[in-house]
């Protein structure tokens, strides 16, 4: 006689209710989930951001500014300067960065040796403002927007589910401000290499720090800002009050991500920046999977208590 | 009452007017050519004159308090119905938007809430979509529950809402283009577009940013993309709002052509213009409660079962005695002229001739066909629901209740 030996499916000892619970969390879960129609409600976003030329003409213009015109002129100031004193004053100012740092210094001269910190570890700001702040001024008005619209009545009686809608909006205002910051960050370097590159023997940038930063710290930090901004944008009642609001959140915001991308740059272990990126990363899921519930039906009508 | 000599008077008709009298003799059903523009469509009492009071009725009306809804037999979808709102209710704040709210909606029918602006109309469409989740009260679509399986109800609906909800930074084309990738149209979606957009006049605008469009195009472009994944059930809430009269007829005469192609259609509007000529089955609300619900002609029929006569002269005053013909069970006279509800029509040319025959210079015979607005202002004179406006036709309010 043969004996069919069922597989053990319930080590833990949870009862049927539980699994079953559970179950039916997942099965909801992935019924409430089509990838596809995420990327529809970004592209969408997306598609209307660039039909708008009030929207990207000062996005660029902020990305032109920070990555390339203020970099611009401060190296060439620095390089070509003829009054060495200004140079050497600069120069003393970098014995505030901490040794390791300092260690990393290249260059021979004065002006080399200032332009490649300047370049590599006092532009940080740069990789986090840019970023930050476009991303925050779509996603402020995103819910927000659509409720103003009218076109939330749309969202709120389509297919489309809140988990849908939410990751899709958070999504469309990801891009704007991180590939703003990737392409202002390639700019960022051509600069860098044209200016300071013959000071100090040859093109240098982006360093390992900075490709850790740019891959690895700014996306958790947007991901986790825009959180919790839709958080924001799905309550508020207008889109002043949304960029009024997200305001509060996004300058601490920039804060901590300032001081943590110029530890990573300035830390000493080589570690510390994929340490500080994946507890970023992490905080930013949380955040992410929890934001969710801010999306209800009810708040894209405008009808919620 | 005096004999006008006219064959055995048949017997009165029940209250439900459930067919006891002959076919022939029955109103006509409101059913019909779409009103001309509103201002004209559907005849009124001209104002200053004095409402006719009431023939004799036996129907009660269900007061907003009241927990059971006067829901009438319906003449159209013999199916199940589509939707069933059974004691639903919605509060925002302190206000209740919805309150006990019952009805069906018939398969493959159009069916109209009627009601002024904050009876729960728009709310009544949230609900049914699973867009908004009732506080309490049992909402099927399909026979599903939309709250939990919105999933399986949305893509099954088409919503044009009051504020056509589209985006005015994209093209006709994206927006549509957009619908049809959340509704999973697939692969056919151009086609499907372009078929749509064809369809409801605006293939011509369809590469224009929709900031662009005038209202109307707006709400063509909305119909277009209600339909653009062939839904079951298609939700209009006051699609008309804003439009000219011109643009209005045309945007009915397109919902009306929907049933044609299977759908079956609930629009709300607060125009009695609209429903009179759209209507297979009304629903009135007023704060949030169904006050009455079924089909144009049972409607009229419980409230008016006999048919009504306007006769006038040019002595008024001596077409009273007619009030004591055979079969005739209810008289009123006013400046317009004198109404009599009779039996049966067949009686009339015998009472005319008898009028005339005492000397009556009759200059009217008129059958009177009870219209919605004279339904509905007497619902709500007799439900006691108060004297809220509702456009009437010509936009005038009619407070004052209609023929009874």
């Amino acid at each position: 006689m043969t004996t069919i030996e069922f597989e053990d499916r319930n080590p833990a000892g949870a009862t049927g209710p539980q699994r079953s619970a559970r179950h039916s969390r997942r099965t909801r879960a992935a019924r409430d989930f089509d990838r596809h129609r995420m990327w529809v409600v970004a592209r969408t976003d997306l598609r209307q951001l660039v039909q708008s030329k009030d929207y990207w003409i000062p996005m660029v213009a902020l990305g032109s500014l920070f990555f390339f015109v203020i970099p611009t002129i401060l190296l060439l100031t620095i390089t070509r300067i003829g009054d060495i004193n200004v140079v050497q004053q600069a120069s003393q100012a970098l014995k505030i960065l901490p040794a390791q740092a300092q260690a990393q210094i290249q260059g021979s001269s004065p002006q080399g040796r200032t332009a490649f910190a300047l370049a590599v570890y006092l532009f940080a700001p740069v990789a986090v403002v840019v970023p930050l702040t476009i991303s925050t001024a779509v996603g402020a008005a995103t819910l927000v927007g659509e409720r103003e619209r009218g076109t939330g009545e749309f969202l709120a009686h389509s297919p489309a589910s809140v988990r849908e809608i939410y990751l899709g909006k958070l999504f469309a205002s990801f891009v704007p401000g991180y590939m703003t910051t990737l392409v202002g960050f390639g700019m960022y370097s051509l600069v860098v290499n044209l200016v300071v590159g013959p000071d100090v023997g040859g093109w240098f940038f982006p360093t390992s720090q900075w490709w850790v930063l740019m891959l690895w710290i700014i996306p958790p930090f947007l991901l986790l800002t825009l959180s919790l901004v839709l958080r924001l944008s799905a309550r508020v009642r207008s889109t002043a009050a949304a960029q009024q609001a997200s305001g509060l959140i996004t300058l601490p915001m920039i804060g901590i991500a300032y001081s943590q991308s110029t530890g990573t740059l300035l830390g000493g272990s080589p570690n510390t920046g994929w340490i500080l990126g994946a507890i970023a990363w992490v905080v930013a899921a949380i955040s992410l999977h929890t934001g969710v519930r801010s999306v209800t039906r009810a708040r894209l009508l405008g009808v919620a208590q | 009452m005096e004999s006008l000599g006219s064959p055995a008077a048949p017997p009165r008709p029940t209250t439900e007017g459930s067919g006891s009298s002959p076919t022939a003799l029955v109103p006509p059903p409101y059913r019909g050519p779409l009103p001309n523009p509103p201002t004209s469509a559907v005849p009124s009492v001209p104002t200053g004159v004095t409402p006719v009071p009431a023939f004799g009725s036996d129907v009660a009306v269900v007061p907003p308090t009241a927990t059971a809804p006067v829901t009438a037999p319906t003449d159209v979808g013999a199916s199940a119905p589509v939707v069933q709102l059974s004691g639903v209710g919605h509060r925002f704040g302190a206000n209740d938007a919805l309150r006990d709210l019952s009805f069906e909606v018939p398969d493959g029918a159009i069916t109209v809430l009627l009601g002024p602006n904050g009876a729960g109309k728009t709310t009544a469409i949230r609900a049914i979509t699973g867009a908004l989740a009732p506080m309490w009260g049992t909402v099927r679509t399909f026979g599903l529950d939309p709250d939990d399986d919105g999933h399986l109800v949305r893509p099954r609906c088409g919503v044009v809402s009051a504020k056509p909800a589209l985006y005015d930074r994209l093209s006709g084309r994206d927006n549509l283009a957009y619908a049809a990738e959340l509704y999973g149209v697939g692969a056919d979606a151009a086609d499907r577009i372009e078929r749509c957009a064809t369809r409801f006049g605006i293939e011509d605008a369809l590469d224009q940013l929709v900031g662009g469009y005038s209202t109307g195009m707006k709400t063509r472009l909305a119909l277009a993309r209600s339909v653009l994944h062939d839904p079951q059930l298609l939700l209009y809430d006051e699609p008309t709002s804003g439009l000219d009269p011109e643009s209005s007829y045309a945007v009915l005469d397109m919902i009306r052509d929907m049933t044609s192609y299977g759908h079956t259609v609930v629009m709300c509007t607060h125009l009695l213009a609209e429903a009179e000529g759209l209507a297979d089955h009304i629903v009135m609300i007023e704060s949030g409660t169904d006050l009455i619900s079924g089909s144009p002609t049972e409607l009229t029929r419980r409230y008016w079962p006999n048919p009504i006569v306007t006769l006038d002269a040019e002595d008024p005053r001596l077409l009273d005695r007619a009030a004591a013909f055979p079969g005739v069970s209810g008289y009123r006279r006013d400046p317009a002229g004198a109404r009599l509800e009779v039996d049966d029509l067949r009686r009339v040319p015998d009472m005319v001739a008898s009028l005339i025959a005492d000397g009556v210079r009759v200059t009217r015979v008129e059958p009177h066909v009870p219209t919605l607005e004279d339904l509905y202002f007497t619902i709500r004179r007799e439900s006691g629901v108060g004297e809220r406006s509702i456009a009437a036709p010509g936009g005038a309010a009619r407070p004052d209740g209609g023929l009874r």
